[in-house]
């Protein structure tokens, strides 16, 4: 499906990735003149998507726009179509009807994934599970490089040598997002993310996935079941029920956000009060 | 890993360097005990000879050269088998996890084969092949097979699904995708069906050389017998032990070379 659709990227991209400077020191100003040069993220549009199993129809027509650069959370009830919506926008899976297209011709490398799972492969070392994400560019010459700045940016360069299996559950995960992020993406899907974490790594992590997602520009969007992690992150919180997108919601409150505060939690409670009532309904 | 070796000792009660000696304390006890009955009589030299006997026949039959001439030709034949029936159950054990077709083509055949005891092929392979090398590589190479085709099959089946998800989303070809996730993932297993077969190698070697050969460590044990040289049979008993022990050892060597990502293989 979006194979078709990714062809070639301009040449200059491909040189300056290939320009990096391995040092960590000088990665925040060199970001900024690459942020100034190209934008990051790819916009995304969707149009009557529908997607069934069997013959039951999980997602019902969506149509949604989503501009370069927005952080965009997606919750629901279990069931409702939310991490299916999710692996056809990574191109994980094929739709029936309707088209997703990012404005322009993508490369696989250009959308990543992150599971609620980290999948880290056990047999090989948090350096070389980063290096996986390169994708093609795995055997070039600096892919060391780029992995090791890839590991300091989600601040486990100490832990390059370890094997995965010593890593507590949110290292690992931050290894899976320094996989994403090695091959700098410009749309990142994260399914549940941090659902299996316990409560205080999972602020830590929303802080970095916020980090990570402000330095580097890349369209975000993220599945999830908890509401305030939803509106803490995102700059809108779409609900899906029954196939369709029910609610839009726009957060408009700065960054960086606190998190508790009155703002933010009666956005919550309305969000909340959404679901509930479509929980009812059934 | 057997069961002792998860079960770790409390750290104070764990001297390192007599770690590696407690494993052959039985063992040793065992030859203490059976000298000492020896000597007193108690088992008549007829029934069992002493260990220092079975050394002394050792020492003349080393001097001789015959023992490691008989040594060298079993353990070539335990290798040459090995390899062969080990690299056609590798073989098929890999195409068949991997490729449906090659999986619905033989496996019920390989799994019918599978429940023919292979030492009851030995009259038809003498018929066959006489009691020339070929009939002993075969029925080691037979009985090698199958551990380690069902072995390799499992673990090629068994690789997370997930893990190889990921690695089709971070854009791997097929054949880096077996070489990155689906053998290492497999290798547990592969390692499993090795030691399995190393064992049923030296099984089928010893039935394959009493009964059938001309030079080996059976035919040495069998020849013994007919000159009621009862110490040689003892000794050609205890080397296949220690040459047992010996391939186990060399595959343990290899499982914590490949296997040290693997949490039962780390330092604890």
């Amino acid at each position: 499906m979006q194979t078709a659709l990714r062809t070639t990227l301009p040449e200059t991209e491909l040189a300056s990735r290939a320009n990096f400077v391995p040092q960590a020191r000088v990665v925040r100003e060199e970001r900024q003149e690459e942020r100034q040069a190209q934008t990051t993220g790819l916009p995304l549009s969707i149009r009557g998507l529908r997607k069934s199993f069997v013959d039951n129809e999980v997602l019902r027509g969506i149509d949604l726009h989503i501009p370069a650069g927005q952080f965009v959370a997606i919750v629901g009830k279990s069931g409702c179509g939310k991490s299916t919506l999710l692996r056809l926008i990574a191109g994980l899976e094929k739709f029936e009807a309707g088209s997703i297209s990012f404005g322009q011709d993508v490369q696989p490398e250009d959308i990543r994934v992150m599971f609620q799972e980290p999948r880290l492969l056990p047999w090989a070392r948090v350096l070389a599970n980063v290096e996986v994400g390169l994708g093609r560019d795995r055997s070039s010459g600096d892919a060391h490089a780029r992995a090791e700045k890839a590991l300091t940016e989600v601040g486990l360069a100490d832990k390059r040598d370890q094997w995965p299996s010593v890593l507590s559950g949110g290292q690992k995960q931050r290894v899976a997002l320094g996989r994403a992020l090695v091959s700098r993406p410009r749309v990142l899907a994260f399914d549940e993310p941090l659902g299996a974490l316990d409560a205080l790594t999972r602020i830590s992590m929303q802080r970095l996935l916020e980090r990570v997602w402000r330095d580097q520009g890349f369209t975000a969007i993220l599945v999830t079941h908890d509401v305030s992690e939803a509106v803490a992150l995102a700059d809108r919180v779409l609900v899906i029920d029954e196939g369709r997108i029910a609610h839009d919601v726009t957060v408009n409150a700065a960054r960086p956000r606190e998190r508790g505060s009155a703002e933010l939690a009666s956005l919550e409670g309305s969000i909340l009060s959404h679901l509930l009532s479509a929980e009812d309904r059934t | 890993m057997s069961l002792i070796d998860s079960v770790s000792l409390p750290r104070s009660f764990r001297l390192p360097r007599v770690d590696g000696l407690i494993q052959w304390i039985v063992p040793l006890a065992i030859i203490a005990i059976w000298q000492v009955a020896s000597v007193t009589g108690f088992v008549p030299t007829r029934v069992l000879p002493a260990p220092s006997d079975v050394v002394l026949a050792g020492w003349k039959l080393l001097l001789s050269g015959e023992l490691v001439r008989n040594i060298w030709v079993s353990f070539w034949r335990a290798s040459i088998g090995f390899l062969i029936g080990g690299g056609i159950g590798f073989a098929f054990g890999l195409a068949n996890g991997l490729s449906q077709l090659s999986a619905k083509l033989t496996d019920t055949t390989l799994q019918m084969v599978r429940n023919v005891p292979h030492l009851a092929l030995i009259p038809l392979v003498i018929l066959w092949f006489g009691i020339d090398e070929s009939a002993k590589l075969f029925l080691v190479a037979l009985g090698v097979f199958f551990p380690i085709y069902l072995n390799t099959l499992h673990g090629i089946r068994t690789v997370d699904p997930q893990l190889i998800e990921m690695g089709r989303i971070y854009g791997m070809t097929d054949s880096e995708l077996f070489r990155r996730v689906i053998f290492p993932g497999a290798l547990p297993s592969i390692f499993v069906g090795i030691r399995f077969a190393l064992g049923i190698m030296w099984l089928t070697l010893i039935v394959a050389e009493t009964i059938a050969a001309s030079s080996g460590l059976g035919y040495m044990a069998m020849q013994a017998r007919e000159f009621m040289l009862i110490d040689v049979v003892v000794l050609s008993i205890l080397i296949y032990a220690l040459l047992g022990k010996l391939a186990d050892s060399a595959s343990r060597v290899l499982e914590r070379l490949t296997l040290s990502w693997h949490p039962a293989f780390q330092k604890r």
